[in-house]
């Protein structure tokens, strides 16, 4: 009855163009500045000008996020990074899940860390520092090589190998008979 | 059982108890049963609940590696009816819960628009309101039966109370997006939380315009901070990781972001080694409230109580087999039986003092129903983490104790890695 009646409600604003005036018009450019870590979509919109360098990314990691996931993404306290096999199998025990072997996309590496990450610490990191990190972390998971760059323009190009055992829901398949995976 | 010897069953149950209770010298006397001869407390501004009911509390797990990220359980054997009392609604969360002033609120729907858009807290509130009763249940609920062998300390709580029950009133995801005029192309929101961790999933446009809430209130008062106050989104029937709570910005674009909880966490890991993503919609769930795990009961009558719901629609029914699966038998419903909805059914039973053990399966509305924990395993990975809705079986011992029924499953020793149930156990 809900859906009906919503229905009814979005048909009938349409038919007049009727609105309800509330809410502020913003442009889309302060829209923007509430935008304060963007989404990074699989295409690598949301990614920002930089580039990240293993080394340097080394650095940062030691400084700020080896005390939750251990010195070398091998995990503990927290989750860890770093894992065999590639990729996880039925078999793979859920504490083994790690970037190399579970991640599907290389943008949602970037996403995360500038948004999320260091727990307790969330948004403190430099668009520069993230790129650093995502490049050490790829580079550790085997992922790339130690002079790949990591960049706008590379890294969504990245071939995840958990990506080839990625589907979708078949509930939602047929739900949403036009939902692909990027 | 005819009528008049249920009744005389109940009589006899009655007296005795009474009789019972005072051989045991428990401290039942005239004077604790008068009224009290002075006065009692003076009104108060907001109610609490009996010092008496404070044991009655959400379930935290003793091995969180931390408090701030992570969820605790509704304690689902203590509650009546199907509504979860506010202060008892299972919570998880990233980056702990942030407070926020209402005053300082505002929600940005920006992207594909015509006319990006800010609304205050009380701008939200002057739309046309629904008030709707749903469920709301982690994706990781149930994540205690990947345990193997099964947990023998396993509570109704600790097995599904990873999902709550709320009346929820706000406005129409659908009514905003109007407003701000959805451009030709786009498909997908993108809502964000305003929590440290500014926690985002990817919700199709199609399901928004469907039935999506933008909810402020909870059971007729303001969310509870840890519900998302002032403003969450409720995705009737979908997982509770994708009902982003203390909503600060909607994007409006055409590509799901692949978040992290969409991608490393929250996709399901299956039998056969793929990976499915966009699990959202949960699969029929019920679980016996009464008798359940660590539950202690006389011979007599009972009423076997549960708890059934589903993501697919309306329960339509909900069976109890005291034979592990042989035979069925049909509990009643109690009305209203709302679609995307806990659901309490009921069973009247006469424990004889043998040793048995209950199930139950709910059926929805699209005819799907509960596996056995063998035909999940069929489909499922033993090492996923979310979507078990395995049924959940108590076994009654003679001496009334009630544990976990569940069958050990063979092969490998596993247990839960944490995730969102945050139980981590040593396997």
């Amino acid at each position: 009855m809900f859906r009906r009646a919503l229905l009814a409600l979005a048909l009938a604003g349409l038919a007049v163009g009727a609105r309800y005036q509330l809410g502020t018009p913003i442009t889309e450019e302060l829209a923007a500045q509430y935008d304060l870590r963007p989404v990074v979509l699989p295409d690598g919109r949301g990614l920002p000008p930089g580039e990240g360098k293993v080394a340097e990314g080394e650095r940062i990691y030691a400084e700020k996020c080896a005390s939750c996931h251990g010195a070398r993404g091998e995990g503990y306290p927290f989750n860890r990074l770093v894992s065999e096999p590639f990729p996880i199998t039925p078999d793979t025990e859920p504490v083994e899940y790690a970037i190399g072997n579970y991640w599907q996309y290389p943008t949602t590496l970037f996403d995360y860390i500038r948004r999320a990450m260091p727990f307790g610490q969330e948004g403190t990191l430099t668009d520069e520092e993230v790129y650093h990190l995502v490049a050490f972390l790829l580079y550790m998971n085997g992922i790339t090589e130690a002079d790949t760059p990591i960049n706008q323009k590379t890294l969504p190009t990245i071939r995840m190998p958990a990506r080839e055992l990625l589907d979708l829901d078949p509930e939602t398949k047929r739900r949403f008979p036009w939902l692909t995976l990027p | 059982m005819d009528r008049r010897r249920f009744f005389r069953i109940l009589g006899a149950g009655g007296l005795l108890g009474l009789l019972k209770a005072k051989a045991q010298g428990l401290p039942w006397t005239e004077e604790t049963f008068a009224p009290t001869k002075t006065l009692g407390a003076p009104l108060s501004e907001y109610g609490e609940r009996s010092p008496f009911e404070a044991e009655v509390v959400r379930y935290i797990s003793p091995n969180l590696r931390t408090r701030h990220s992570g969820a605790d359980f509704a304690p689902l054997e203590r509650l009546e009816g199907v509504i979860t009392p506010n202060g008892l609604h299972f919570e998880r969360h990233h980056a702990g819960v942030p407070q926020v002033d209402p005053k300082y609120y505002r929600l940005v729907i920006h992207g594909m628009v015509e006319r990006p858009l800010v609304f205050t807290l009380e701008e939200l509130k002057r739309f046309p309101s629904v008030t709707r009763t749903y469920f709301i249940e982690c994706a990781g609920n149930g994540q205690n039966g990947y345990r193997n062998p099964p947990d023998p300390n396993l509570t109704a709580t600790r097995s599904r109370g990873l999902a709550s029950n709320a009346s929820w009133t706000g406005v129409p995801l659908a009514l905003l997006l109007k407003e701000a005029g959805v451009k030709p192309g786009a498909k997908w929101l993108i809502p964000e939380g305003m929590d440290a961790a500014m926690y985002t999933r990817s919700l199709p446009l199609e399901k928004a315009m469907e039935d999506v809430l933008v909810a402020y209130a909870q059971n007729g008062e303001a969310l509870r901070p840890e519900q998302g106050y002032p403003v969450r989104l409720v995705v009737p029937g979908w997982e509770g990781s994708i009902q982003v709570k203390w909503l600060r910005r909607i994007l409006v674009t055409d590509l799901p972001a692949m978040a992290k909880d969409e991608t490393s966490e929250y996709t399901d890991v299956m039998a056969d080694g793929r990976v499915l993503a966009f699990t959202w919609v949960m699969d029929p769930e019920s679980i016996i409230t009464y008798p359940s795990g660590l539950q202690q009961i006389k011979p007599g009558f009972h009423e076997i109580r549960g708890l059934a719901w589903s993501g697919h629609g309306r329960i339509t029914k909900v069976e109890i087999s005291f034979d592990e699966g042989r035979t069925w038998r049909e509990a009643a419903l109690e009305p209203p039986v709302e679609r995307y909805a806990f659901v309490r059914f009921k069973m009247p039973w006469y424990w004889d003092g043998k040793e048995v053990v209950l199930w139950s399966r709910a059926w929805d509305e699209r005819g799907n129903t509960q596996p056995t924990r063998e035909e999940f395993f069929k489909k499922w990975g033993r090492n996923n983490r979310y979507h078990y809705n395995a049924i959940q079986a108590w076994r009654v011992l003679p001496d009334g104790r009630v544990v976990n029924g569940d069958r050990p499953l063979g092969g490998q020793a596993s247990g839960p890695a944490g995730g969102c149930g945050g139980e981590v156990f040593d396997v």
